[in-house]
């Protein structure tokens, strides 16, 4: 299987690796939160939901150029529909849908 | 082939003329020590044929008698051990394997002879290997089934054995690219293949035989006006030409994966005795392409009957093949037992090899096309086939005139086809059922693969070629070629006739999957049992588990389920198929990563400096670290590590620290940015000096450590663990990249492009004036501890001094480009020389962390916390960075955690070890009482005993107290003190020194 990256055009799925869902945002953590920022920092951690179907996820392109991706891939066909730049990752450009 | 029962000198059954062997090239072969004769162009099964062998196993379970069934690689029943030593394969299908000048096979599962098998007594008590036998007959007492039971039936069931000597032959693994992956060589993967590459495509078109031609080079016909054997060889020219076509024999697709990627298997050297030197034995591709075109052909079905399995029971096509294409005579009386017109078309081929046809036996009464006149019929079945160990004898029918016998020396029979589907299956397709056919064929196959010809249920050879066409043409133009497909070839399309036929219902063992040894009747006791589902049926009898995979025996055995729930077959179903379709050997799929090649190789830039001074190496993830420096006369590593302990705290010595992760971290935010993954402050460190980090996960648990130096305003370099680099790379990335991309910051791995050395030791400031350039102030106010700065050395050339220390001692770490490396090591001892320098290697540079209470990945162990390593003051609480919310959660800061405490053993004899767990003084071990275990031990040669490092529940409060060490693995019970766990030098006098 391949992944379009959006730097180095279609490349070997075993260059990159898998960190999971990219909804969750890190939340903004005061210093004076208290137990209200820790549960939002428990649901960004811990909790995921389990799609059958799209779902947004990161994967880093550790074996080429080491960008952080965001994918849209099918949990049950591994269809990627679109692969993105993360917005840190060189000039963010949106790839061509991702090899069937 | 005009008919010659004239047979060839020395072998029995073979023809005087025809097939496409070479009989110029005759080969010697030895079967269970016999030496026969065959041809260029075999295999062994047909050499065997040829030389009138009959029987050439025994079946898994019942040891019974056992034969030749098929012509290919469905073949259940014909599995030898081939060759002789290390290269010895168990379970290889004879009739696949080429046949070589002096092949050697061994039959197998048979003592102390195949034709004496006293095994064969299994069959007596056949009764209680019924379906599930195993659950039943061995279920009690427990204890007796690893003890007893397994092994006695491992002794009695079983196929060959393997050579139990390392693989001495290479494998290898390659990718190809493709626009047109054509899979199978037969008329229709050749058509398809045809009107592809015409058309421009690039095509790869994979065949497991050796040659290209599939059921043509067995059954001809006519194509396009003229032979099908002449119409081959030019569509092989044609192929062979065009400059855009890859042609692979030998080369077996056995699985399908995510994105038209295939896995094939090319046996590039079985077919000789032994690889040619320098070349592998088998490679193992992935293929990509963006159309695949599946031509596998069909394979021809069993009919379950009493005696199915007597050697000289043979399928129809393979009588076809071994007469037709090898002039290998399999009988030369045969009976035919068909349900189809395609099984009718056995008897043109045994006329014309003069043998005789003995009778036809068909549930019809008559092929529907076709004019078999002098052909004795008889409309009926057969129900029992008499013979011995070697063959059949006579076969016995039930007709509409009653039961009769009816000599032949070979029975060949056809249920019908079962399209060769899998492939279509491998993402969970499921196939449909046809009526007309009397078989499944593929209904949801992969995005991009197209079935086509007999392995989609176009079972006439007219049919075969234009869906082929048709199915190159367009995978090719799919996948953007612009030329012409050309025009399809013809053949006719004769009507393919079948009247359903399973099981023939009367008294006796009649097989259903040959290999493992299921019967009708277990089917029959498996529904009844209520293992009704097709998955239960596969796992409770073990149908289709075997080496072949259920290839002849699968449908069959789940149209006789059917028949006994009262369903039909379409709604009880298949299996799900999974890869691998063929057999793949484990080394085909390691390749070269074996051995010592088994994961790339790291080595540090004084490696071979290290090697020329007979350092002992120890793998530390790829990395290869010099461990210890043995001298002539050190018999014993601990000998070599005190020496070089000592030999540093009472000196200098240096070691190659060059593994350690390194990361440039550069831009107007790097300070924020190293506030924000550590958890105490960098912004705020000054330029020119170094300073200890720590870094949590998101979960508040502690990721790595190392030392954060500050070499310019807007420029730090970072190290990392040597176990870390990677992942802590990755980590900063996201951080980076996907939390903070405001931040202007760049990372920049340079892991791989300094040495790095760690000198340490009382003297370490008298080697380094030696080393660096005489204007460089290195006393202690102009070097002070954690400064950093760029020296020159004696020479000219600069190099990166940062004065840090992980023993304890006053200690320097160097750095100078990596391909200095080697040269600085041999520098050091120079400058080192009057000093008495001693190289050190990582055992030593251990036990000098633990004399000093340094933490390091026994204690960094993905459960520990800041404040679990005694370093939770450390935590800045003037900001936020990764890992600290969670941190502070009630369950990471409870007071009973297991916190670093040294241990120290009463008796100084003692040898502490690594993984004791540490009890209460009167406690009895066990998990109440368990209060934690030590992480890191060492010899300590400053204190003159063993001592180590461990996490001990409330530890910080308990320096002092004796508690036991207790080690369940050696039985060993020994009191020891908690106590602080800086051992050395704990003011830290010396390393400012």
């Amino acid at each position: 299987m391949r992944i379009a990256c959006p730097f180095c055009g279609a490349r070997d799925s075993g260059e990159f690796t898998y960190l999971g869902d990219a909804s969750p945002k890190r939340p903004a953590a005061p210093l004076d939160g208290g137990a209200a920022v820790e549960e939002q920092f428990y649901d960004y951690v811990y909790l995921r939901d389990n799609v059958a179907g799209f779902t947004r996820e990161y994967w880093y392109h550790g074996g080429g150029c080491r960008s952080w991706l965001i994918a849209e891939r099918s949990t049950t066909t591994h269809e990627f529909k679109s692969v993105a730049a993360a917005p840190g990752a060189g000039a963010a450009k949106t790839a061509q849908a991702g090899e069937r | 082939m005009e008919g010659s029962t004239r047979t060839v000198a020395g072998q029995s059954h073979r023809l005087g003329s025809g097939g496409q062997i070479d009989r110029n090239a005759p080969l010697n072969f030895t079967f269970d020590g016999k030496t026969m004769t065959g041809f260029a162009g075999d295999t062994l099964a047909s050499a065997l044929v040829a030389n009138g062998v009959r029987l050439v196993g025994r079946s898994f379970k019942y040891h019974r008698p056992r034969g030749i069934l098929t012509a290919g690689p469905e073949e259940p029943n014909a599995l030898v051990e081939l060759r002789t030593g290390a290269r010895r394969e168990a379970n290889t299908r004879a009739t696949t394997a080429e046949l070589y000048d002096g092949l050697v096979a061994q039959s197998q599962n048979r003592w102390p002879s195949l034709r004496n098998d006293l095994m064969s007594v299994n069959s007596l008590f056949s009764p209680i290997f019924v379906a599930g036998f195993y659950y039943k007959t061995f279920m009690w007492p427990a204890k007796f089934w690893e003890a007893l039971y397994e092994p006695a039936i491992r002794r009695a069931a079983g196929l060959g054995k393997t050579a139990g000597i390392a693989d001495p032959d290479h494998y290898d693994k390659a990718w190809a690219h493709c626009d047109v992956l054509v899979v199978g060589g037969g008329a229709t993967g050749l058509a398809a293949a045809l009107a592809a590459g015409r058309a421009g495509a690039r095509v790869i078109i994979c065949d497991d035989d050796s040659r290209l031609g599939g059921r043509l080079l067995s059954d001809g016909g006519e194509i396009d006006g003229i032979d099908a054997l002449d119409w081959l060889q030019g569509a092989i020219a044609e192929l062979s030409s065009l400059p855009n076509v890859r042609i692979m024999t030998r080369t077996a697709v056995f699985g399908v994966y995510d994105g038209g990627d295939f896995g094939v298997l090319e046996r590039v050297n079985d077919h000789l005795p032994q690889p040619p030197e320098h070349q592998v034995r088998q490679r193992l591709w992935r293929i990509s392409a963006k159309r695949s075109i599946v031509g596998a052909g069909a394979i021809e079905r069993p009919i379950v009957f009493p005696g199915n399995d007597r050697p000289a029971v043979m399928m129809a096509s393979a009588v076809r093949t071994y007469v037709n294409r090898f002039a290998a005579l399999p009988g030369k009386r045969i009976a035919l037992f068909v349900n189809n017109d395609d099984g009718w078309s056995t008897v043109d081929a045994i006329r014309r090899a003069g043998a005789e046809v003995a009778a036809v036996i068909d549930p019809r009464g008559k092929a529907a096309v076709g004019d078999y006149s002098g052909v004795r019929v008889v409309q009926g079945v057969v129900s029992d086939v008499g013979g011995g160990v070697d063959g059949v004898s006579s076969v016995t029918v039930n007709g509409a005139g009653g039961i009769q016998k009816i000599e032949a020396d070979c029975l060949a029979m056809s249920g019908g086809w079962n399209p060769n589907l899998a492939l279509s299956c491998f993402h969970r397709g499921k196939p449909a059922w046809r009526d007309d056919i009397a078989a499944f064929v593929p209904a949801n196959a992969p995005t991009g693969m197209t079935m086509a010809g007999a392995a989609n249920g176009d079972l006439s050879l007219g049919a075969c070629l234009r869906t082929g066409h048709a199915a190159g043409a367009m995978a090719a133009a799919e996948a953007g070629a612009k030329g012409k497909a050309g025009n399809a070839a013809k053949a006719s399309d004769e009507a393919f006739a079948i009247k359903p036929l399973w099981h023939v219902q009367v008294k006796g063992k009649a097989f259903v999957d040959f290999q493992h040894d299921v019967t009708a009747s277990d089917v029959q006791l498996a529904q009844r049992e209520g293992f009704e589902s097709v998955e239960h049926l596969k796992r409770y009898t073990t149908l289709g588990m075997a080496t072949d995979q259920g290839k002849t025996s699968n449908v069959t055995g789940l149209a006789i389920m059917a028949d006994a729930v009262g369903r039909s077959i379409a709604d009880t179903g298949t299996t799900v198929y999974r890869p691998p379709y063929a057999p793949v050997a484990i080394g085909a799929l390691a390749g070269h990563n074996r051995d010592e090649n088994f994961h790339a190789t790291r080595l540090t830039p004084s490696h071979h400096w290290a090697a020329e001074r007979g350092a002992v190496f120890v793998d530390t993830g790829l990395w290869k670290r010099a461990q210890w420096f043995p001298l002539p006369g050190e018999t014993d590593w601990l000998q070599s590590v005190t020496r070089e302990v000592l030999a540093v705290r009472n000196g200098v010595g240096f070691c190659d620290v060059s593994t350690l992760g390194k990361v440039d971290v550069r831009g107007a935010d790097a300070g924020t940015f190293l506030d924000r993954v550590y958890i105490n402050a960098f912004a705020s460190l000054a330029v020119g000096k170094a300073r200890y980090g720590l870094m949590l996960r998101e979960d508040g648990i502690v990721m790595d450590d190392g030392t954060t130096s500050r070499l310019a305003e807007d420029h730090y370099l970072m190290t990392t663990t040597t176990a870390k680099a990677g992942p802590v790379m990755q980590h900063l990335e996201f951080c980076r990249q996907v939390l903070w991309p405001e931040l202007d910051v760049q990372l920049s791995s340079a892991t791989d492009q300094w040495a790095q050395f760690s000198i340490a030791g009382p003297r370490t400031r008298d080697l380094l004036q030696a080393l660096v350039d005489p204007s460089e102030d290195m006393s202690n106010e102009g070097f002070p501890f954690m400064g950093v700065r760029t020296v020159k050395l004696r020479g000219g050339m600069d190099a990166r001094l940062f004065r840090i220390s992980f023993s304890g001692e006053m200690a320097f770490e160097i750095a100078v480009p990596a391909r200095y490396g080697g040269a600085m090591a041999r520098n050091l001892m120079i400058a080192g020389e009057p000093f008495g320098v001693t190289p050190y290697g990582t055992e030593a540079l251990g036990v000098m962390r633990i004399e000093k209470g340094h933490v390091a990945g026994p204690e960094l162990n993905g459960t520990t916390t800041a404040g679990d390593l005694g370093l939770g003051k450390m935590a800045s609480k003037k900001k936020d960075f990764i890992g600290r919310v969670l941190s502070q959660r009630e369950a990471l800061t409870a007071p009973d955690r297991q916190v670093v405490v040294g241990i120290r053993p009463l008796d100084k004899a003692r040898r502490l070890r690594s993984g004791a767990h540490i009890i209460p003084k009167g406690g009895i071990p066990g998990p109440e009482t368990d209060q934690g275990y030590v992480t890191s031990v060492c010899f300590s040669p400053t204190q003159n005993q063993w001592l180590g490092l461990g996490l001990v529940s409330h530890g910080a409060e308990r320096h002092g107290e004796i508690v036991k060490a207790h080690d369940p693995l050696r039985n060993e019970t020994y009191d020891v003190e908690l106590c602080s766990p800086v051992f050395y030098d704990p003011e830290g006098v010396r390393q400012r020194a």
